[in-house]
């Protein structure tokens, strides 16, 4: 007889913070997403410390950090996907669009059908088709949609996804018969069939082979003159070929995850401002 | 909400038409709450049994009271009532079904798990589980037209005149008796403590096995020194699963058991179960204390073997928690 | 002469070489039992079976010739009737042990389920009878139903349960991070991933419930008048073949062995198609 909840059972008592970190701006800039001291605990422990950063619209975010430093975390954090697992919970404001995601009245679902999130390990729903699978966020929300709708979109998800091509005449087979990089693809086609606004990637190549990873670089690329992608990922090569700006991690002396530095990648990983950067960049750690 | 000039603003949300207008948290709750009736109703079911039981068997808790239990009579007529052979009955058929069932099944268990050849595995274990898989009334069926005679024309009389020394077995062989519902219950229990004891030793890391082999010890001695011991408690939960089960069969035990009504020691005379009086008796009582009889042996059945089965869980769980605990 | 050791060796390889034999004798037995069983069932049963027993009802006691149609389908209305009562009851309280119910809750109703299934059949047949049957003054295959029900309950909450249990969590969050609710997240992705899990609980449930008796016996009753409507009482293979056994005529005894062969080929053929579907999936 287990014990073990899954991560369906969400805590309905939240304690919801009243919104005092969110009346102030004091960036200039506007991004799409104004994360504000944001904080997250696992139960007791705390994760993640009074993170605050401005993502920008249509650009690549990277997300590095050595293991451990709640890069995991802080991106789950920002479409509300962190609550899900057991014990967790997050304090803070995170704006999108000028309403914070956290806020009381805010709905979940909302939030993540306007940000969408890809996972580590590749993971199409195998009991559908190629085709479902892509179609799933819709169908599972309407009650009904005409076949030629939803054809439309699982088609311009799969050829935004670069996919198209290659499954184009196995649509109905099942969705876990793809190779690894294939699924990946999948995953993130069907992620960007609810079409979001902000498309968040857990270190999405990191199961996947050298060949399937470049491809999957090269698609960022591509989708992010439509939406704006966060990357978590632990390698920097990548993070420094895809990227735009990005945030560096490190866990402090409790062992939360904190921000040391946030930028443009470009001086990140040229000329860093702080010496913990520069030593995680050159190698000296993680 | 202030905006950054200090001045009163309401952002409203970007419209999105596909979405639901209201806030889904609703439909989420409505399938939660009914999920939570059905399961209430689940639970509900085991509440309202013990209770209704229990209202009716009033008639005769309050005529009878603790003698109920020990009481051998057993009179529709004057409308007294006593349990003891029943209770009696119940007790030693299963007794007769443990000790004929737990050899065979452990037996059984240690063959599939360690000693058969690995084709073999799968469909023995398989044509054992499908004994459980027989209706009770067609084992009865069976016992009563194939076993039975010969249990009357070679068991119980070679026992008869071999061992009549014992208060066991004497007495005129009918067949029908406790001895050929004893027989069937073994045959009826040892799917189930062989399928228990085989996940209790199947708990048992491979670790533990290759150890002793490297030592030098042969199959057997591995599996009892290195297996055995630590499955015991897996395999006492089998055997008391099986007990349990063996208390509450009804069909095939009401077809061979007789119908006697007696405490007696000797096996080869018809006797009764608890399940078999009420089997054979509820369809002609008559309201009021008879069937308040029958239905406080139920409860009293109820309870027998919900003890047994607590227990048995209890056993099997900690076997299954030290084997999760070990991953 | 061996000496010591050499003794010593022999000794243990001859318990061993006894062990084997011993074991796979018991092994033997347990096989040996279902093979004579299930054997003579069939080979005896099958020679009382014509195409009268399943198209003809029963004839009056004593008389030959006669069939099991109104048994047969009072099996097959007594089995729909508790999948009816118990499926509802039974998917759903799984599906809210699986997904929904904080651990205490969990292991509470879990539990409660685990006693409910060892309760014997008679005792449920007892209950259904004071609860139905004497309110209603009468008989009836809906208490038979009933009583069937609380039986399979138990059995399809927990293989809806584990079933569930195994579909991982990278699904669901995959689910919800698509920004559906959680309902429909259980219902559209978590479901169809334990369906044959569940299916071969339900069919498991239901080759168990067509061969009860005991709880039939103060409930459906058995009928000599055929099927006569939910409400009136209601024959089935299980209760026939009871009435039959037990019966001095032996043209009545030959009618059990026939509704025997009926009924050990339905369960067992339920049983055995189950388990080798659910095994073939596993592989």
């Amino acid at each position: 007889m287990e014990e073990k909840t899954n991560i369906m059972m969400q805590n309905t008592a939240k304690e919801e913070m009243p919104n005092q970190t969110c009346l102030e701006h004091p960036e200039d800039t506007k991004g799409i997403l104004e994360v504000n001291n944001l904080s997250a605990w696992y139960g007791k422990t705390l994760a993640i410390k009074n993170i605050s950063m401005s993502i920008r619209a249509k650009t690549i975010t990277a997300i590095i950090g050595p293991s451990g430093c709640g890069k995991s975390t802080f991106i789950r954090c920002l479409n509300r996907m962190h609550e899900v697992a057991h014990g967790g919970r997050a304090e803070g404001c995170i704006m999108l669009d000028g309403r914070d995601i956290y806020a009381r009245d805010a709905d979940p679902v909302v939030i993540r059908r306007r940000i969408g999130m890809v996972f580590q390990k590749p993971a199409p729903f195998p009991m559908m088709s190629v085709f479902d699978n892509v179609a799933a966020g819709l169908k599972l929300t309407q009650f009904w949609s005409r076949h030629w709708e939803l054809e439309e979109v699982v088609e311009r998800s799969l050829r935004q996804a670069a996919l198209w091509d290659e499954v184009k005449d196995k649509l109905h087979q099942s969705g876990a018969s793809l190779s690894g990089g294939q699924q990946q693809r999948l995953c993130i086609a069907r992620a960007i069939a609810v079409q979001p606004e902000i498309i968040l990637l857990d270190e999405p190549c990191s199961a996947l082979d050298p060949a399937s990873t470049l491809k999957i670089e090269d698609l960022m690329r591509s989708l992010v003159t439509e939406y704006s992608i966060v990357i978590v990922t632990h390698n920097m090569q990548q993070a420094a070929r895809v990227s735009d700006m990005a945030g560096f991690f490190l866990a402090d002396q409790d062992r939360s995850g904190v921000l040391i530095e946030y930028g443009k990648t470009s001086q990140l990983f040229t000329n860093p401002k702080d010496k913990r950067t520069e030593d995680y960049i050159t190698g000296r750690f993680g | 909400m202030t905006s950054r000039n200090g001045e009163k603003t309401v952002s409203p949300v970007p419209p999105n038409t596909r979405l639901p207008a209201r806030h889904s948290g609703y439909s989420d709750k409505i399938f939660s709450n009914l999920m939570l009736f059905f399961t209430i109703v689940m639970v509900g079911i085991l509440a309202a049994l013990v209770y209704i039981l229990t209202k009716d068997a009033l008639p005769a808790i309050n005529k009878f009271g603790f003698a109920f239990i020990t009481n051998r009579v057993w009179n529709p007529v004057t409308d007294i009532f006593g349990a003891l052979p029943a209770i009696y009955g119940t007790l030693v058929t299963s007794l007769i079904g443990l000790l004929i069932a737990v050899p065979i099944s452990i037996g059984a268990a240690i063959y599939l798990v360690e000693l058969a050849p690995n084709w073999l595995k799968g469909p023995a274990s398989f044509i054992i589980e499908m004994l459980a898989a027989i209706p009770s009334v067609i084992i009865g069926l069976w016992g009563l037209y194939v076993m039975v005679p010969v249990v009357r024309s070679n068991i119980e009389k070679w026992l008869g005149s071999h061992l009549s020394v014992l208060p066991l077995f004497q007495g005129p062989p009918f067949g029908v008796g406790f001895l050929s519902a004893g027989l069937l219950l073994a045959i009826m229990i040892i799917p189930i403590i062989t399928a228990v004891t085989r996940d209790a030793m199947k708990a048992v890391p491979n670790e533990q096995r290759e150890a002793m082999f490297a030592l030098g010890a042969t199959r057997w001695e591995t599996i009892n020194k290195a297996v055995l011991p630590y499955c015991r408690t897996g395999m006492i939960g089998a055997v008391i699963l099986g007990l349990g089960r063996a208390f509450g069969e009804t069909m095939a035990v009401t077809m061979v058991i007789g119908n006697g009504y007696k405490l007696t020691a000797s096996l080869f005379s018809p006797g009764a179960t608890i399940a078999s009086t009420i089997a054979s008796q509820f369809g002609e009582a008559t309201a009021g204390v008879y069937t308040g009889s029958l239905i406080e042996l139920a409860l009293i059945l109820f309870g027998l073997t919900l003890i047994v089965n607590v227990i048995a869980r209890t056993l099997v769980w900690r076997m299954t928690s030290l084997k999760a605990a070990k991953k | 002469m061996m000496n010591l050791q050499e003794r010593g060796q022999a000794r243990r390889k001859f318990i061993n070489k006894l062990m084997l034999v011993l074991s796979g004798t018991a092994a033997a037995i347990a096989i040996l039992v279902l093979v004579l069983i299930l054997g003579y069932t069939l080979f005896k049963g099958i020679s009382y079976i014509n195409l009268n027993i399943l198209i003809q009802a029963a004839k009056p006691m004593g008389q030959s010739g006669g069939g099991m149609r109104n048994e047969i389908l009072g099996t097959l209305i007594l089995v729909l009737l508790g999948c009816v009562f118990a499926l509802p009851i039974g998917v759903l309280a799984g599906i809210y042990l699986a997904e929904f119910a904080n651990p205490r809750v969990a292991a509470t109703v879990r539990f409660t389920a685990d006693i409910l299934s060892g309760v014997p059949s008679i005792v449920v047949g007892v209950f259904v009878y004071a609860i139905i049957v004497m309110p209603m003054h009468s008989f009836s295959a809906l208490s038979g139903g009933v009583a069937l029900a609380v039986i399979m309950v138990p059995v399809v909450a927990r293989t809806a349960e584990e079933s569930l249990r195994l579909v991982p969590d990278s699904m669901r969050e995959a689910a919800l991070a698509l920004g559906i609710t959680r309902w429909r997240a259980v219902v559209g992705v978590v479901m169809p991933g334990a369906m044959t899990g569940i299916i071969t609980g339900i069919m498991l449930g239901v080759a168990r419930i067509a061969g009860e008796t005991a709880p039939l016996l103060f409930t459906a009753l058995g009928s000599s008048f055929g099927v006569q409507g939910l409400l009136k009482p209601i024959g089935s293979l299980s209760l026939i073949i009871y009435k039959d056994a037990l019966s001095p005529y032996p043209t009545d005894q030959q009618h059990a062995w026939a509704g025997a062969f009926l009924l050990v080929l339905l369960v067992l053929g339920i049983s055995i198609i189950v388990r080798w579907v659910s095994n073939r999936k596993h592989n």
